[in-house]
Parts: structure tokens; sequence; C-alpha cells
């Protein structure tokens, strides 16, 4: 692995990583059960130099930003590497996220350069807010031979043989642009800095180590903040190989990890759930003796792990099982929301550990992850080297607000002082979330202090984001609310959204307002649907700008109803 | 019947069989995540079975936005 702590910027380390390995294979790029790209370090380079030189040509330079919308492919790291080479910032966003809503955060972000796929692209020009792009340059990859490009320039072809320019960054500065939510109300693009990225990549790497051989599995977008550590820097600073699959199918995914005899691999829970119940299902349909045998080396192998993970012995306990995954699996590192303590154990039983980690943007990656030493499946984990963790006010319990002070922490939110000065106090992150470290350090969740919720799919949803797809229904007044912030539920699975809805004075309901929020609700994304409303008769308490007082509605609904008010949708 | 609604006939039969619901209990306007109660690796799931079905592939981002069946229909009927 590089030294990192010698190197000031992304694009020094990265730089320097295609040079110390230049016969590695760095990528691979299948979909399906087709190999599309597979390259070495030197490979890769050839591909994005020519690409850095281009954008120079055309005036990206210094602090220059440039954001990539693009699916799980080699593409996006190519790209990201010439963004970084010319010393540019990076706005990695979401590729799920609306073309309206990409179109939003690019103006937010001032982004001059978009590098984004064609079918994307192609949503982006049929929105109505396609006018306000102020990007001044497009390159769209993977276009059709006669595509209508609405004036974007072919990835493909943007290329200038000439040696690029070199250009250095410090620590200090700006590396990427990632929005934590904000898609419907105040954007929140953390700025995340080269120390930020370069440092937890340390703690990281110290924790679970990659070196040239290692192949780890990128089944989650670049633009994940997971995957752009551990399935990009981590893997590219010690010359392993990243595995770019361009489906979430499961089929496809187990057929993968034995193809590609895969070490590591980032899954968010429903993904790993969806693996649970396969195994389970065939496990159920195994004959009755050789499910009794299966249960005995489950037995023995936990028995056998039980302080540390011991993959030489659970490789020979559980051949068939660590066969269907390729045989080489080290770990399987699981975030982006909470996994059920039950489906972490079911893996480690097996022999396969799964580090499941806490993080938030704000905080660059992770702040806690499992070490597996001992595993602690009701826990997730200790803090990363470097990261120091307080609870704030806790209760009798020791159950109080998570702050995190790290060198990981963001530099602050893109042109939002206010905000940054409230969510980074005299040092310390405020997470918003709940938590209690243990008598050995190891960090329990316990719900949420902050009005938001988390998906399974570990998407973060924010209710402001959303209350736009509800303006015009025909009431007086409407807000959106986490339940659990409404009634704090001392959990992080299962977390739903409702809408509190305020008629207009004498009158009820009526069926077609009912109608017309559920069609409302349906236009949104699946993940993003509002689970049930409540009916509340008051008017919202509002600031002198007519803003609503989140909490103090919230409290005063929580003092007069319970839960059982949501009426589901 | 036109091709649409042949095509979306066939995704109704289809979906019913493979999640296990009586085929009278879905609609082409059905939000199928809802209805199926399914999560989006179960649709992707549902996606691999249409692709047999109809000899086509669909990429993963088709279903990307797409709720209901007539939609889906009409995705379908694309690359038909």
């Amino acid at each position: 692995m590089l030294d990192l702590r010698q190197y000031n910027c992304l694009g020094e380390a990265l730089r320097s990583a295609v040079d110390r390995w230049p016969d590695e294979i760095c990528l691979i790029e299948a979909d399906r059960d087709r190999e599309n790209a597979r390259l070495t370090y030197r490979q890769f380079k050839e591909a994005a130099l020519p690409l850095a030189r281009a954008l120079q040509d055309a005036g990206f330079q210094n602090g220059s930003r440039a954001a990539i919308i693009m699916t799980n492919q080699s593409k996006w790291l190519i790209s990201a590497y010439a963004i970084f080479y010319c010393g540019g910032v990076l706005v990695p966003l979401d590729y799920k996220l609306t073309a309206d809503e990409q179109l939003k955060l690019l103006a937010h972000s001032k982004a001059e350069v978009l590098v984004v796929e064609y079918h994307l692209w192609r949503a982006i020009a049929q929105a109505h807010n396609f006018g306000h792009l102020a990007a001044r340059l497009v390159l769209v990859t993977e276009a059709p031979p006669k595509a209508e490009l609405h004036g974007a320039k072919r990835w493909e072809e943007f290329r200038d043989a000439r040696e690029p320019v070199f250009v250095r960054r410090t620590r200090a500065d700006a590396a990427c642009i990632v929005y934590s939510s904000g898609t419907g109300g105040r954007p929140k693009g953390c700025v995340l800095t080269h120390e930020n990225y370069l440092e937890q990549c340390v703690a990281l790497t110290s924790l679970y180590p990659f070196w040239p051989g290692v192949r780890y599995l990128s089944i989650l977008p670049t633009n994940h903040a997971i995957d752009f550590m551990v399935g990009f820097i981590g893997p590219f600073v010690c010359g392993a190989t990243v595995v770019h699959l361009r489906t979430l199918r499961p089929e496809y995914i187990r057929d993968a990890f034995t193809r590609y005899k895969i070490t590591y691999m980032t899954l968010v829970p429903m993904v790993l759930k969806a693996l649970e119940q396969n195994l389970r299902q065939r496990f159920a349909g195994l004959p009755a003796g050789r499910r009794k045998m299966l249960n005995a080396l489950i037995a023995a192998n936990r028995a056998m792990t039980r302080g540390r993970p011991r993959l030489r012995i659970s490789r020979a306990l559980m051949g068939q099982v660590h066969e269907a995954f390729g045989g080489e699996l080290r770990a399987l590192f699981v975030g982006g929301a909470f996994t059920e303590p039950g489906t972490l154990q079911f893996f480690y039983d097996l022999g396969i550990p799964v580090a499941n980690a806490y993080g938030c943007t704000e905080a660059g990656t992770a702040i806690t992850v499992n070490d597996l030493r001992p595993f602690r499946a009701d826990t997730v984990g200790k803090p990363l080297p470097g990261a120091e963790l307080r609870i704030v006010n806790p209760d009798a319990e020791g159950i109080g607000e998570v702050h995190v002070r790290s060198k990981t922490v963001m530099s602050h939110y893109l042109d939002e002082p206010e905000m940054t000065a409230e969510t980074i106090v005299d040092g310390w992150l405020v997470t918003g979330d709940l938590g209690r470290l243990d008598r050995t350090g190891h960090l329990q969740l316990f719900g949420r202090k902050k009005n938001m919720i988390v998906t399974e799919e570990g998407k973060n949803i924010y209710p402001e984001d959303i209350e736009a797809a509800f303006e015009g229904l025909p009431v007086k007044e409407f807000c959106v609310f986490a339940a659990n912030y409404l009634w704090p539920a001392r959990t992080m699975v299962g977390e739903q959204l409702v809408i509190v809805l305020h008629p207009e004075q004498g009158h009820a309901l009526t069926q077609e307002t009912i109608a017309n929020l559920t069609e409302r609700n349906r236009r949104l994304l699946n993940y993003k649907r509002v689970s049930g409303y409540v009916i509340w008769d008051a008017d919202f308490p509002r600031t002198a700008s007519l803003k609503i007082r989140r909490i103090e509605l919230a409290e005063q609904i929580r003092n007069k109803l319970g839960r059982e008010a949501v009426v589901p949708l | 019947m036109t091709t649409l609604d042949k095509t979306t006939d066939e995704i109704l039969q289809l979906a019913a069989e493979h999640f296990k619901v009586p085929r009278e209990r879905l609609s082409p306007s059905d939000d199928f995540f809802k209805k199926l109660g399914i999560n989006s690796l179960q649709a992707l799931d549902l996606l691999t079975r249409l692709e047999q079905h109809f000899r086509i592939e669909l990429p993963d981002y088709e279903l990307q936005g797409v709720s209901d069946f007539r939609t889906l229909a009409e995705r379908i009927q694309s690359r038909l």
C-alpha cells in the first residue's frame, strides 16, 4: 500500500498508484455474464490521461467542478481520475434521482462539466428545467451512433493525445462535494477535503487491508460514499482490482463471486438480506440428515470463531458454502443503513464475517466499523482509528446523541454557513443519531433525534425533500415527518414517513382529497413515499417568515396523538 | 386488444404466478411495489422472469422510476 501520509491530494496518490502497479489488473467491468472491459493500471492511465488533457484544453482547471452521473461502471473511475489529475473538484450525483432533482443539484454545485450516461442524459434533456443547466461541457458515455446529444459531446471521442499537466492540491482543498440531501429543500452539499479522504482511507485499510491480487466486487454506484472509498480510493492505493457488476440481480451477483474469486464486497442491508433468505431457503430444502450435519458444523464454527474470525477453519468446516462465494471471500462490508443483528450473526456463523459500519456523508465514509475482534452483531463497532466519539446528554441508560470529532469530518456545507454552524459545533459533528458506548468501546444505536429516515437500500430521506410532491393538495396546510421523530422508537429499521394534514376549517377530509394524496404519493419513487396520514385540526405554529416550526408542531402532535392516529395509505 | 394491452396482460399473468397472487387481484394501473409488497430487488427478479418470457434484455435502469404495470409494459413494448 502507498504511504498516504506522504500525499497531499487524491490526484497525487492515485497517480502514484497507477505508476506503482502498471501490470496489475485494475478494473474489470462485467455486465451479467459478459465482460465489457479489463484494464491494467497502465491501461487505466492510458484511458484517463487523454481525457484529462482534453478537459484542460476545454478550460477545466484547478478548483473547477465536474459532476458525474453514472451507474456502476469503469468510466466513472476513469472520469474521476481525470478530474482529480486536473486539480478539479468532483461532484458525484446519485443516478437514481429524478432528472429535475439532478438539475437542481447541478445548479447548486455550479459544476462546469458534467459526465453522464446516455440514458440518464436523455431524461435530463427532457426535464422541464433543462434550460437551467449551467454546465458548459457535457460528456455523454455510450450514446448510440445516431443519437440526438442536445449539445453534449461523446465521452469516448473527447480525447487529446498530448500529455496533460498534473495539478497538485493541498490537503485542505475541496476534493468532492457530496449531497447528503436537499433535492426538495435546502441542498446540503458536504464539502469533503483531500485530507478527509486520505485520513479515512488510512483508517479503513488499517482494519481491512487491500493488496495486489485482492478483488473487490462493486455493485453499488461509485457516487455512494462507501463505494467511493472501498471500491475506488482504497483498492487503487493498494494495487488491488475492482470488479464492477452492472446489475444488482442476485443470480449475477452469485455468479460474479465464483467467476472472479471475490475477496471483499460492500452491500446495503437489502441485498444482504436477499442473500440470507436465499441461503436459508437452500438450507431448508436439504434432506434432514444433511441439515442436521450443517447445523452441527455451524455450531462448531461459531464456537471456534468466538474471539475472532478464523477463515481457514471456517472454509474447511463450511466448504460448500464458501465455494458458493468463490472460496476466497474474506469479508462483506455493509453500510448505508442499519442492519439487523440476526442477519449479521447468520453470516458470521457461516464463517463469512460481515463488517457493519456506521457513518454519514458529513463524516466522510464511516465513523465506526466492526473490527470483528470479537464480532459483535449487536453493535456497529468501535470508532475508527483517529475518530473520537462522545454521547451528549445521556439518559439513565447512557443513551444520548452521538457527536464525532475526526480528521474525516467535512469542511462545511457548500454556501450554507448557518447550517454548517448548527452541524459542526466546537469541532464536533452533531450526527442527530442516538447511541450508547458500551464498556468495551462499541457503539450501539437506538434511533434518531433528527427528522429523517434511512431505507434498507441505504437512502437517506428528509421529509422537507418530498413535500414539494404534495404542493397544491386541497388542505389548509400539511407537513411531512419521520414517524419515529413524532413518536420516538428505539429502532433504526422499518422507518416510515407520515404526512400531517390540516383540512380547511369546517371541511372534513374528502375521498377526493385522499385519492389526490394517494396519486401524488404514488408518483414519488417507491422508497420516498409516505406510509400514512394524520389529521390535525389546529393551525401549524409558524415563524415570522411563515415557515413551519417543525419541532414545536411535532411536540404538539406527540402530546395529543399517538402512533395509532396514523391512517395507512 | 392492442399490442400494449396484450403485453400488459401477459405481465400481469407472469407477476401473479411469480409472486403467487390471484391474477384477478392485479390491474394495469397497480403500484406493483405496494400491491405485491415487494422491494426493488424483488422487482428486478420479476424483470428477469419477463426477459425470459419476452426474449429481450432489459437493463436494470429500465425499472428506474417505474412502479405500475402499464408503464413497465410500455418499457418492454419499446424493446420488442
